[in-house]
């Protein structure tokens, strides 16, 4: 595909990798924000190509793996309700809540639907007058204009039985949060190129200065994230700390101002819990005083549910990268997609379901055999 | 949402202590059925092994074959059934009519046979415009006709209304197995080349198409064909194909696992060898979904010796249900019960067994 194929040339890949390995003189840690791009570096195995100075961290950027439990269990509340519409992206359906999940739900009778935009749920709203129709409106900064839209749409359209259900998390915070951490082992930043695609990159430039810390805008496809890498570890090499866009092609410094204007008028900051780290202050996003009528929570009256998360599995270290998937006890044996204890095995973007996807193989001895050599593992034929 | 966020507001700092999270306890096993237990993936699995096997599993069910080979009075029966519940029942390049008979043709070829006899039933929903049954009965017709095979008996249910989803149809067939044919996943051994017959995801990403009202640019039509004939071309070249399977639900990803798992034998592709449409490649990466698993219904693989692979892949190139015929992997001693991928850039990743069904991905 256009654009996309160009991003994928194995022949400019090699030369972005010998350029990193030609400027790199000591170790760095760096962090992709986004589960996006935690996806696309295990699926392309470009973490196995990267010099041994160059490790790469995690980020805590899959929106199902933050997205904590009690939003959950007010999800499956809704959803099990007899005269609801329950709408989602598809992977929150496997998501755990206190003693199921939205599949389960749906299999007792709830009429949960995977849909591929919000926009499609207001249609469903619009369709089905006598019935209630929630969506799911998870996500970061590259899903918000697309739900505020909904929701303007649906005054606009006076469509009354249409609502949110809001988990909207920002992602300067949580840069700002994993910083200040004590245990903080992150030393550069491939910060989410679609975020910043919408909201530009304003918010960046005073947090690499203040945290010291190089801030690369990088986009998904496997030279996008080389060229991501190169530049961090160049600007740290050279004991530099800035804001770079090596994204320029899908982010511009103003963001994009319809998306960025439909969001001021639906949501407004707020404070938010997130699974695997804890509150953040003005870490996300809810619905306005003027649009509180279409908050699903308070529509349902399950703002009252309060889940306390039992001790379980790591998934936060993880989240935060202190640890990777394969050095949590669980992994592959207690924790698998199929029985995933923590939403980081839940979601294709969340670390430990990519890790186990593509590379239990050569990071676990014995998972289900002999561990294989990397040597041995070359191309066929 | 308000108490949530006085809560939050309290905080005066971020807390990042990675002892103070925890997630959720597991949901070991699902106390209803799910959509993901008919997904061809690890669910469907455990379905089998739990409920079926137990209950009424014998040495003949336990190969779990796409189709079983009976002994019977001297000859070798290959003997299959199957459901067809897709929805909707027309979609391009073929309706539940075509499945209907493909599928089932389709299982018995993977056995090495040539499909004799069908049986179809249809359990009918109250209410269904008989136009409608018309036109899968003719496309059931057709199918049959174009695979060779003939309906020797069928049966017919009405369900009340909102209890069916318009029409389903179940097929079981027949067919003989020639002498010294012995196609079964047990048999992958390392060093087989392992071939497809032509690109994948088609069927998958057209039934997506038409069910989520998703346009792609293209119009993409499914692949849904009956096999039997050009098994039977590579049958001709030898005898010795070891493994032949049809990657229906579950996409190629799942057809090779459970190849390796029953044979206890690695399987290693190469990700630049697979052929993927440009259409399937763009649907796939739109949707967050993977075309190894995205399901197949005019395609197989095969695990052949090496001395055989070339012929074998000439002779399916020669076959209009195997023009697109690709070389993809090989079959190895390393890494038993797993299928690794070496990626274009260099890398490898493991392609495991598919839970249930592929959910899209949120952005």
């Amino acid at each position: 595909m256009k654009y996309i194929d160009e991003f994928n040339d194995p022949d400019l890949a090699r030369r972005l990798l010998d350029e990193i390995r030609a400027t790199v003189t000591r170790p760095w840690a760096l962090m992709e924000v986004c589960g996006g791009q935690t996806h696309s570096i295990i699926r392309h195995g470009i973490d196995q190509l990267l010099p041994d100075e160059v490790e790469l961290i995690h980020g805590p950027g899959c929106p199902v793996c933050v997205t904590p439990l009690d939003v959950i269990d007010k999800a499956l509340e809704i959803a099990a309700r007899p005269d609801v519409i329950f709408c989602s992206f598809g992977d929150m359906l496997r998501v755990p809540g206190t003693d199921r999940d939205l599949f389960r739900v749906k299999g007792e009778g709830g009429d949960v639907r995977v849909v591929y935009s919000p926009l499609d749920a207001l249609e469903l709203a619009r369709r089905h007058p006598d019935r209630q129709v929630v969506f799911f409106a998870i996500g970061f900064e590259t899903t918000a204009p697309a739900n505020a839209m909904a929701v303007h749409q649906a005054r606009r359209l006076a469509l009354d039985n249409f609502s949110l259900l809001v988990s909207h998390v920002r992602v300067p915070p949580a840069i700002e949060a994993i910083m200040t951490a004590p245990s903080c082992r992150v030393q550069g930043f491939l910060a989410a190129g679609h975020v910043c695609s919408v909201m530009g990159t304003a918010e960046y430039p005073e947090l690499a200065e203040r945290h010291r810390v190089p801030l690369v805008v990088t986009g998904f496809e496997p030279l996008d994230i080389l060229e991501g890498i190169r530049r961090a570890v160049h600007q740290l090499e050279r004991g530099e700390h800035r804001l770079e866009n090596a994204y320029p092609r899908a982010v511009r410094e103003q963001g994009n101002p319809a998306a960025l204007r439909m969001i001021e008028e639906v949501f407004e900051v707020a404070d938010r819990n997130w699974r695997g780290i804890g509150p953040i202050p003005a870490s996300g996003w809810r619905l306005t005083d003027a649009f509180r009528a279409y908050d699903a929570e308070h529509r349902f009256d399950v703002t009252g549910i309060r889940t306390e998360e039992p001790a379980v599995c790591r998934a936060g270290e993880i989240l935060q990268g202190l640890i990777k998937p394969t050095q949590c006890e669980a992994f592959g044996k207690a924790c698998t997609p199929r029985t995933p204890l923590g939403a980081t095995m839940v979601s294709n973007e969340g670390a430990c379901a990519a890790y186990y996807l593509y590379r239990r193989m050569t990071d676990t001895p014995a998972q289900q055999g002999s561990r294989i050599p990397r040597e041995e593992m070359n191309p066929v034929g | 949402m308000a108490d949530l966020a006085t809560e939050a507001t309290e905080a005066t700092a971020p807390v990042v202590d990675p002892t103070n999270w925890t997630c959720p306890a597991p949901l070991r096993d699902q106390p209803v059925v799910v959509m993901g237990h008919g997904g061809g993936g690890a669910l469907s699995a455990e379905l089998i092994e739990q409920v079926f096997a137990p209950a009424y599993g014998n040495p003949t069910l336990a190969a779990l074959t796409d189709s079983a080979v009976l002994g019977l009075g001297g000859a070798r029966l290959a003997f299959s059934t199957d459901s067809y519940v897709v929805r909707p029942l027309f979609f391009p390049g073929g309706s539940l009519g075509d499945l209907a008979v493909n599928g089932t043709v389709n299982d018995l070829a993977m056995s090495g046979a040539r499909p004799a006899y069908l049986s179809t039933a249809f359990i009918l929903e109250e209410g269904v415009e008989l136009a409608v049954v018309e036109r899968v009965a003719w496309a059931v017709g057709a199918a049959a006709e174009a695979a060779g095979v003939i309906v020797a008996t069928g049966d017919t249910k009405v369900v009340e209304s909102g209890h069916g989803d318009g029409v389903y149809v179940t097929t079981a067939g027949v067919g003989l197995v020639p002498d010294g044919v012995d196609i079964r996943p047990q048999r992958a051994r390392p060093g087989d080349a392992v071939i497809v017959s032509g690109p994948i995801g088609l069927h998958g990403v057209a039934i997506m198409s038409v069910r989520e009202g998703l346009e792609f640019g293209v119009e993409i039509t499914s692949d849904t064909a009956p096999l039997a004939d050009l098994v039977a071309e590579m049958l001709a070249v030898t005898k010795d194909v070891h493994v032949l399977r049809d990657p229906t639900r579950g996409g190629l990803g799942a057809s090779l696992n459970e190849i390796a798992r029953a044979s206890g034998t690695g399987v290693r592709l190469s990700e630049r060898a697979v052929p993927v449409p440009d259409e399937v490649a763009n649907a796939c990466g739109f949707l967050g979904l993977d075309p190894l698993y995205v399901a197949n219904e005019g395609r197989l693989v095969a695990f052949v010796p090496p001395e055989h692979a070339d012929a074998v892949l000439a002779a399916m190139r020669a076959h209009p249900q195997g023009a697109g015929a690709a070389r993809i992997g090989e079959c190895v001693a390393e890494h038993p019960g797993m299928v690794v991928v070496s990626t274009g850039l260099g890398g490898t990743r493991v392609v495991d067994l598919p839970l249930g069904e592929q959910l899209p991905r949120i952005c």
